[in-house]
């Protein structure tokens, strides 16, 4: 701690350059915490996805369903404890502009597959009760200020003609990260009403008694119903998750590639100002070591030094990516989820930090090598 | 008693034997020091004088443990610099050698205070007493009312007394001064000398000094000159 005044009176030094410095750190923290908000946002929940569920498509295509009698025969299956399904509903509201995924769900297993949403148990049995009912997620909800008791009409794409929902409850995720984008409503309704594609469903998940038995699980699924004219696919959530984000385009790569470039720039300015800043003090350097300071000691003191500088422009930076991913998504919406977790924004500051101790350890190092009565000569 | 050639008694506290040092400029090999003897006792103030370019701050260095000779041993209070781990050396420096340069070489973001306090940073020393020392020695040099003042806000006299400050907190061995007036005025000059003969009379201190000016040789005990590469005593090479 006695030697932490040291450090700061040399920051306090050149202090345009230090603000600079910690600004360089601030801006490139900011930009890490939207990249990975986004590239969140983009991964359609992989993150998130539960490790205890499976997902079972048409082999041939994400949008060919599959007969609704699958359902008991996977129930079957050793090592499945619950099996819900779901169909794509692709409506239109008011304007094709106002996307948001719908989904015909079954309202008697989903909530038990999927624990992670939340909804007041008023509303789920004012869901049970009524065949047009449906729920909003929290962001959908607040984007278009739907509320309980809303009538709510759609234009259907795929099944042509006006639809009409009633509002019967918001559900919201037991975590930040859990996407409520989305719009659940009854699937006996849309059984009941669509013209084709009766007794089919668009995909089923299936919930695990053990995680450890996906390989097996899934393995025996497929085979089952191999060589049927209804051939299945089955991922585990994560895998699916992440196929279905593919589809938007490679924007991890995007992600990966315009951060590291971030920090790599971030890692030059820093080594310079720091290369810069050991040489303007090498007679000071060797006064400290005259008076008996070691080259480890001077080390540490230059690298403490540069990660004081990069701590706090990531804390700055880190803080206003988080303040402005509070403020919600700027697409008012389209992004699944726009959520900074506290994960990532520990790993931005480990990132930081490293940048920082990196930066200052060549410079570093030459100072702890200097040799005093050369040093002490160039003064 | 300080001896120049090398048949001390082995008791003195500072025995330099048959030192050499050369320097390599390119292939050119410069012989700077060519079997330099010297014995100093504890007490002694020894001014050294020579010629620019004749040896006087590689002696210095080499006596500070601050480089290492190409032959020859130094021994200090019984320890013999000369083979020792460079982390040894620099714990042996900040315990026995207080150094001072012509050029001050305070830390220009550090108040005179915390100039003076860096050695002590380095001892177990708790801040209360840290405190306690740096304001003894700031009394001892007279800058008492300049605690909280910047290098650049004190004369070259009162930078220099700083420096001298430093020097001493940790209570070294012996001191080290490289023309420590070479950059002052001369009553600056002359107060600085005051100072340091105070040092060795009333503190006890043993002083070696590197000098140009016959007036601050004056204060000395004894004045050795610098020449081909050895130590001689009285008139020699001249300043
Ligand atoms: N690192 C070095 N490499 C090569 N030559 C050096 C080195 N350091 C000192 N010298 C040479 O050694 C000789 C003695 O230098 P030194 O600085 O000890 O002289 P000095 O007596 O202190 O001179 P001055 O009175 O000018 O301070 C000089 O010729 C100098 O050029
Ligand atoms: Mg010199």
């Amino acid at each position: 701690m006695k030697f932490f005044r040291l450090v700061l009176a040399q920051l306090l030094r050149k202090k345009v350059r230090t603000t600079l410095t910690i600004g360089s750190f601030t801006v490139a923290l900011f930009l890490y915490g939207l990249l990975v908000t986004i590239r969140g946002a983009f991964s359609g929940g992989a993150d998130v996805a539960g490790v205890d569920r499976l997902t079972v498509i048409n082999k041939t295509s994400l949008i060919m369903p599959l007969p609704f009698s699958y359902r008991d025969r996977i129930l079957r299956v050793p090592g499945v404890s619950g099996v819900t399904y779901a169909t794509w509903f692709g409506g239109v509201y008011q304007d094709e502009k106002n996307f948001f995924p719908q989904f015909g769900v079954d309202k008697d297993t989903w909530f038990d597959v999927y624990a992670e949403y939340v909804l007041p148990k008023d509303q789920r049995e004012a869901f049970l009760r009524d065949r047009q009912a449906c729920l909003a997620g929290k962001s959908l909800a607040k984007r278009f200020g739907f509320k309980v008791g809303d009538r709510l009409p759609l234009r259907g794409t795929i099944w042509p003609g006006a639809w009409e929902f009633n509002v019967a409850g918001i559900y919201e995720g037991n975590r930040p990260e859990v996407d409520t984008t989305g719009l659940l409503f009854r699937f006996d309704y849309l059984e009941e009403r669509r013209q084709f594609g009766k007794g089919t469903v668009g995909w089923y998940v299936v919930r695990l008694a053990n995680p450890d038995d996906a390989v097996k699980v899934t393995r025996t699924i497929d085979e089952g119903f191999a060589n049927s004219p209804f051939e299945t696919l089955t991922q585990t959530e994560k895998a699916f998750a992440t196929a279905f984000a593919k589809q938007m385009g490679n924007i991890e790569f995007l992600v990966m590639t315009i951060g590291s470039v971030v920090f790599f720039t971030l890692l030059l300015v820093t080594g310079n100002t720091m290369a810069i800043a050991v040489r303007e003090r090498t007679g000071e350097l060797a006064v400290l070591k005259t008076v008996g300071f070691s080259g480890p000691g001077v080390l540490a003191l230059i690298l403490a030094e540069a990660v004081l500088i990069a701590g706090q422009g990531g804390l700055i930076g880190l803080g206003l990516a988080k303040l402005f991913t509070l403020g919600g998504d700027p697409t008012r919406g389209l992004l699944g989820t726009f959520y900074l977790s506290w994960g990532s924004l520990g790993l931005g500051f480990m990132l930081a930090l490293g940048v920082g101790a990196v930066a200052g350890i060549l410079p570093g190092v030459a100072a702890m090598r200097l040799r005093v009565a050369d040093a002490l000569r160039r003064v | 008693m300080v001896r120049v050639d090398g048949k001390g008694n082995g008791e003195s506290l500072i025995q330099v034997r048959d030192l050499d040092k050369k320097y390599q400029r390119g292939s050119e090999e410069i012989d700077v020091l060519q079997g330099l003897n010297l014995d100093v006792d504890k007490g002694d103030f020894v001014a050294f004088m020579g010629p620019s370019g004749s040896g006087k701050t590689t002696l210095l260095n080499l006596l500070g443990g601050l480089d290492l000779p190409s032959a020859g041993s130094i021994t200090v209070a019984g320890d013999e610099i000369t083979h020792m781990s460079a982390s040894k050396l620099t714990a042996w420096r900040a315990r026995h050698v207080g150094f001072i340069f012509q050029m001050y070489n305070l830390i220009p973001v550090l108040t005179a205070f915390g100039n003076v306090e860096l050695p002590l940073l380095l001892t177990r020393l708790s801040k209360a007493d840290r405190r306690r020392h740096v304001e003894a020695v700031l009394g001892v040099v007279g800058l008492s009312d300049r605690l909280d003042h910047y290098p650049r806000q004190l004369s070259g006299g009162q930078e220099q007394r700083v420096a001298i400050a430093r020097a001493i907190v940790a209570d070294p061995t012996f001191l080290l001064c490289d023309e420590p007036t070479g950059d002052l005025d001369r009553k600056s000059a002359e107060e600085i000398m005051d100072l340091v003969e105070r040092l060795v009379h009333e503190h006890g201190k043993t002083v070696l000094m590197v000098t140009h000016d016959p007036r601050a040789a004056e204060r000395a005990h004894t004045v050795l000159h610098l020449d081909k590469g050895v130590l001689v005593e009285g008139a020699g090479g001249g300043a």
